[in-house]
C-alpha cells in the first residue's frame, strides 16, 4: 500500500469560515489513527461547485492518490473519518459526497490563467510554487532578456491593466523605463476597494508568489529597486501569506540584492490600507504610503514622472501583475491568442448577487454574458428573472437582462454604460430595486469621498440626498433631470476617478430603468418591494392559522395574536426587518 | 502605558513606519485610539497633533471612542446588500440598543460596525461577531446569536456581583 496520497482541503478565507481548519484537523487525526502517512496540505481552492459558490459548499476538499483527483464537497468534520476509511484506505471514494457534473459545468468555460495555480499551490510553500514552473519566469527574464526586451514581450501580449481603466502595462512600463534616475518604485494595488470584489484577494490568499514573481520582473523592466505592495488591512490572511511569500522568496534570492547574480537589486515592503476606498485611486495610494491623508492629487504629473517622494512610479493592480509571470512562460503570441482584438487575455470576475453558482471565475474577454451568467453561473437561483447584471463596482453600471448578449470586453462594456472594473459582477433578479442600487453606491461613495473637491465632496451628498428622498416616497417632480444634471456635473469637475465615476451607477439605472424612478416619485411605490418606507408588512387574516412563528421571530414584537386565531401586525412598532416574511409558511404575510 | 508607547515609537524608528503605522499600533493596543497617547506621541515626535487626528479621522479603520466589549461586524458589499445585509443591520441596532448615529450601546458592551466589503460574497450576507465569520445569515440567526451574546453578558454581570 504504498499510495502517494495528497490532500488538500481549502483554506481561504471563505474555506476557513466554513469550518477548514477543523476539517483539516480532522484529516490529521483521522490519517494518524489509521497509520497513513499523508502529507495535509492547506491550500486556497478556487474550484466553485455548483449552487452557491465555493464557500458556500462548505469545504471542498481534493483526495489526490497518486494523481489521480477526487474532490469533496460540503465536508464537514465529523465526515472525515468515513473518507480516510473507505477512500483513503479502502480505495473506494464516498460517490455521495462528491462533487457532481454541475461542478464540471461551472468550470467548462472558464479558461485560468491567474488563478490557474490557485487551488493546487499550498500558498505557504514556495516549493509548492516552484514545482509547478514557479520563478521559471523570472529566471528566462533576467537570464535571456533586457529590459527592454521584457516590456516587447508585455507589448505583444496586449495586457492591459486589471484594475479597472485598462490602460496598456506596456505603455505604463515604457514611460518608466525612460524615467531618470536610479530611484523609482514597483507598487502593487491590492487595496481592492469595491465592495463585492475579492478577486485579489483570492489571488493573493492563494498563490502569492506569482504576484511577488511579477512585481520582480516588473522591477526589473522598468529599473526599479524598491517595491511596496499596498494592502488593505481588511485582508489579514492575505497580509500574512504575502509576508511569508516575501520572506521565502527572499531566502531563496529571489529578492534582495543581486538577484539570481545578474546585478539586478529588488526589495518589497508590505504596507497596510486603514480603511479608505479612495486610496485605491494611485495619488490617493502614494500619499497614503507616505503617511498623510489618502487625497488625490491633479494629474499631470503623473505617478511615472513624480510619485512616491517624488520620484518615478509604477502601480500595477494584482491580477495585471499575476498574469505576467505566465505569459513570460508561455510567450506573448499564446496571451494574444485570448480574447478580443482591443481587450487580450483572461479576465477573473466575482460573481455575486442571485446568481445560481456563486463564486470566483476567470474567462477570456470576450466571451457573451449569456455564457456567464447561464452557463457558468447557473442561471438564477430560486428560479426566478434576471433583471440586470452589475459591473464595475461603485464607479460602474448595470446591463439589463435584455442586453445579456453583450461580449465582455473593455470596448463592449463601455458602449453599453458600463465599465469593465476590477472584476465585481453582481446579479440582480427582480427582487432588487435599480433606485436602492443607485442608492447604495452613492452612500458608499459619497462616505468615501475625501472631502478635497467639491464637485464630489458636495454633489455626492446632495445625489444622495435626492436618491434618498425618492425611495422614502419624497420625491418630486423634476427630480430626474436634476439627477442627470448633477451627475453630469460631477462628472465633469471632479478631481479624481472617484467622483469622476460616482454618478455612473445613477445615470446608468436612469437610461435603463426610468420607470422605477417614476413609479417611486409619481406613484410612492417600489415595484420590487424593497424600499422600506414605501412598504407595508401586513397579514392576511384568511390565510393565518395563528402558529405564532412571526410573533416568535419579530424583534420588536410588534405581532400579536393568540394562538390558533389570526394575528396583527403594529405597524407603529414594525421596523419592516422582514423576519417574519421569511418565517410564515403559510404565505400569510404581504409585502406591499 | 507608557512602556507600550515606548515600544510602538521604537518599531516606528526601527522600520521608519510613519504616521499611519503609529495609529494602527495604538489601535491594537488600545482598542482606540486614546487622546494622552497621541499627545504622549506626538511630543516625543515633535509633531502636532492635529497633524494625527487629520489622519485618523479620514480613515475607517481608527476610532476615537472606546468600542463595546462585543464587536459585531456587518458587512455592507454589494453582495452582501442584496442579500438583504441592510435589514439585518437595522434589527441588530435596535437589538442592542445602539443609540442612533453611534455604532456603540451605552453601556460598552456591543459595537456594531459597518464594513465596506470583507471579501467572502459567495457566502453573503456576512456578519462577524467577535473575529468568527458567520455567512448566509438570516434574520432568525441573527437574532439567536444576539441573545446568546446578551445572555452571556448579563451572567457575567451576575457572577461579577
Amino acid at each position: 500500500m504504498n499510495k502517494v496520497i495528497s490532500i488538500k482541503v481549502c483554506m481561504g478565507t471563505g474555506g476557513i469560515a466554513a469550518g477548514g481548519v477543523e476539517v483539516m484537523s480532522s484529516f490529521e487525526r483521522a490519517c494518524a489513527a489509521a497509520g497513513m502517512p499523508a502529507t495535509v496540505e492547506k491550500n486556497c481552492s478556487m474550484h466553485k461547485v455548483g449552487c452557491r459558490g465555493f464557500c458556500a459548499r462548505d469545504v471542498l476538499v481534493d483526495v489526490v492518490i497518486n494523481g489521480n483527483k477526487a474532490t469533496y464537497q460540503y465536508i464537514k468534520p465529523d465526515m472525515v473519518e468515513r473518507i480516510v476509511n473507505e477512500h483513503l484506505m479502502g480505495g473506494a471514494p464516498v460517490a455521495d459526497w462528491l462533487v457532481k457534473d454541475d461542478y464540471h459545468t461551472f468550470h467548462d468555460k472558464q479558461v485560468k490563467v491567474v488563478l490557474s495555480d490557485c487551488g493546487e499551490v499550498d500558498p505557504e510553500d514556495i516549493d509548492s510554487y516552484i514545482s509547478r514552473e514557479g520563478y521559471e519566469a523570472t529566471k528566462k527574464v533576467l537570464m535571456t532578456m533586457t529590459p527592454r526586451e521584457a516590456i516587447d514581450v508585455i507589448k505583444a501580449s496586449g495586457l492591459r491593466g486589471r484594475g479597472g481603466a485598462g490602460f496598456p502595462t506596456a505603455v505604463k512600463w515604457d514611460m518608466a523605463i525612460k524615467a531618470p534616475g536610479p530611484t523609482k518604485y514597483l507598487i502593487c494595488n491590492a487595496d481592492e476597494g469595491d465592495p463585492g470584489a475579492f478577486m485579489d484577494r483570492s489571488v493573493v490568499e492563494g498563490n502569492p508568489h506569482a504576484v511577488l514573481e511579477g512585481m520582480i520582473i516588473g522591477a526589473y523592466a522598468i529599473g526599479a529597486p524598491y517595491g511596496y505592495v499596498y494592502i488593505r488591512a481588511e485582508y489579514p490572511l492575505a497580509v500574512e501569506r504575502l509576508r511569508l511569500a516575501i520572506k521565502q522568496a527572499r531566502e531563496r534570492g529571489f529578492l534582495g540584492k543581486n538577484i539570481l547574480g545578474k546585478g539586478f537589486d529588488f526589495m518589497i515592503k508590505v504596507k497596510l490600507g486603514a480603511g479608505a476606498f479612495v486610496c485605491g485611486e494611485e495619488t490617493a495610494l502614494i500619499a497614503s504610503i507616505e503617511g498623510k491623508r489618502g487625497q488625490p492629487r491633479a494629474k499631470p504629473p503623473f505617478p511615472v514622472q513624480k510619485g512616491l517622494w517624488g520620484y518615478p512610479t509604477i502601480i500595477n493592480n494584482v491580477e495585471t501583475l499575476a498574469n505576467v509571470p505566465y505569459i513570460m512562460r508561455k510567450g506573448a503570441a499564446w496571451y494574444a491568442g485570448m480574447g478580443t482584438e482591443k481587450s487580450k487575455g483572461t479576465k477573473v470576475f466575482a460573481l455575486t448577487g442571485k446568481i445560481l453558482n456563486s463564486g470566483l471565475i476567470e474567462v477570456p474577454m470576450g466571451i457573451p454574458l449569456r455564457e456567464i451568467i447561464y452557463d457558468i453561473g447557473g442561471g438564477i437561483e430560486g428560479g426566478r428573472k434576471l433583471k440586470a447584471v452589475q459591473t464595475g463596482g461603485p464607479s460602474g453600471g448595470c446591463i439589463p437582462a435584455g442586453m445579456v448578449d453583450t461580449p465582455v470586453d473593455y470596448e463592449s462594456l463601455g458602449k453599453v454604460g458600463s465599465i469593465m472594473g476590477s472584476g465585481g459582477m453582481v446579479v440582480l433578479d427582480e427582487t432588487d430595486c435599480m433606485v436602492n442600487m443607485a442608492k447604495y453606491f452613492l452612500e458608499f461613495t459619497k462616505s468615501e469621498s475625501c472631502g478635497k473637491c467639491v464637485p464630489c465632496r458636495v454633489g455626492t451628498k446632495r445625489l444622495l440626498e435626492i436618491l434618498t428622498r425618492i425611495t422614502e416616497g419624497k420625491g418630486r417632480k423634476g427630480d430626474i433631470d436634476l439627477l442627470e444634471t448633477l451627475s453630469s456635473d460631477v462628472k465633469t469637475s471632479s478631481l479624481c476617478g472617484l467622483g469622476q465615476t460616482a454618478p455612473n451607477p445613477i445615470l446608468s439605472t436612469i437610461k435603463y430603468y426610468r420607470d422605477e424612478y417614476e413609479a417611486h416619485i409619481n406613484e410612492k411605490r417600489c415595484p420590487a418591494g424593497v424600499c422600506k418606507d414605501l412598504l407595508t408588512y401586513s397579514i392576511i387574516e384568511a390565510a393565518c392559522t395563528g402558529c405564532t412563528a412571526c410573533a416568535r421571530v419579530c424583534p420588536v414584537s410588534a405581532i400579536t395574536g393568540e394562538r390558533k386565531k389570526p394575528h396583527v401586525i403594529n405597524q407603529d412598532l414594525c421596523i419592516k426587518c422582514g423576519a417574519c416574511f421569511d418565517k410564515c409558511r403559510f404565505k400569510a404575510i404581504k409585502k406591499g | 502605558m507608557e512602556k507600550k508607547l515606548e515600544g510602538i515609537l521604537a518599531r516606528y524608528h526601527e522600520n521608519e513606519g510613519n504616521l499611519i503605522s503609529i495609529l494602527q499600533d495604538l489601535e491594537s493596543e488600545f482598542g482606540y485610539l486614546r487622546e494622552d497617547a497621541i499627545y504622549w506621541i506626538s511630543e516625543r515626535l515633535d509633531v502636532p497633533p492635529a497633524k494625527f487626528y487629520g489622519i485618523a479621522t479620514f480613515y475607517a479603520q481608527f476610532h476615537l471612542k472606546p468600542r463595546g466589549k462585543n464587536v459585531i461586524t456587518a458587512c455592507c458589499g454589494t453582495a452582501c446588500h442584496v442579500k438583504g445585509s441592510a435589514r439585518l443591520i437595522d434589527s441588530l441596532l435596535k437589538e442592542l440598543k445602539i443609540p442612533h448615529g453611534e455604532d456603540t450601546s451605552e453601556d460598552l458592551k456591543f459595537t456594531v460596525e459597518k464594513v465596506n466589503c470583507v471579501g467572502a460574497c459567495s457566502i453573503a450576507p456576512v456578519i462577524i461577531i467577535n473575529k468568527t465569520v458567520h455567512g448566509k445569515v438570516t434574520s432568525e440567526m441573527l437574532m439567536k446569536e444576539m441573545k446568546t451574546l446578551k445572555a452571556g453578558e448579563q451572567q457575567q454581570a451576575h457572577s461579577a456581583k
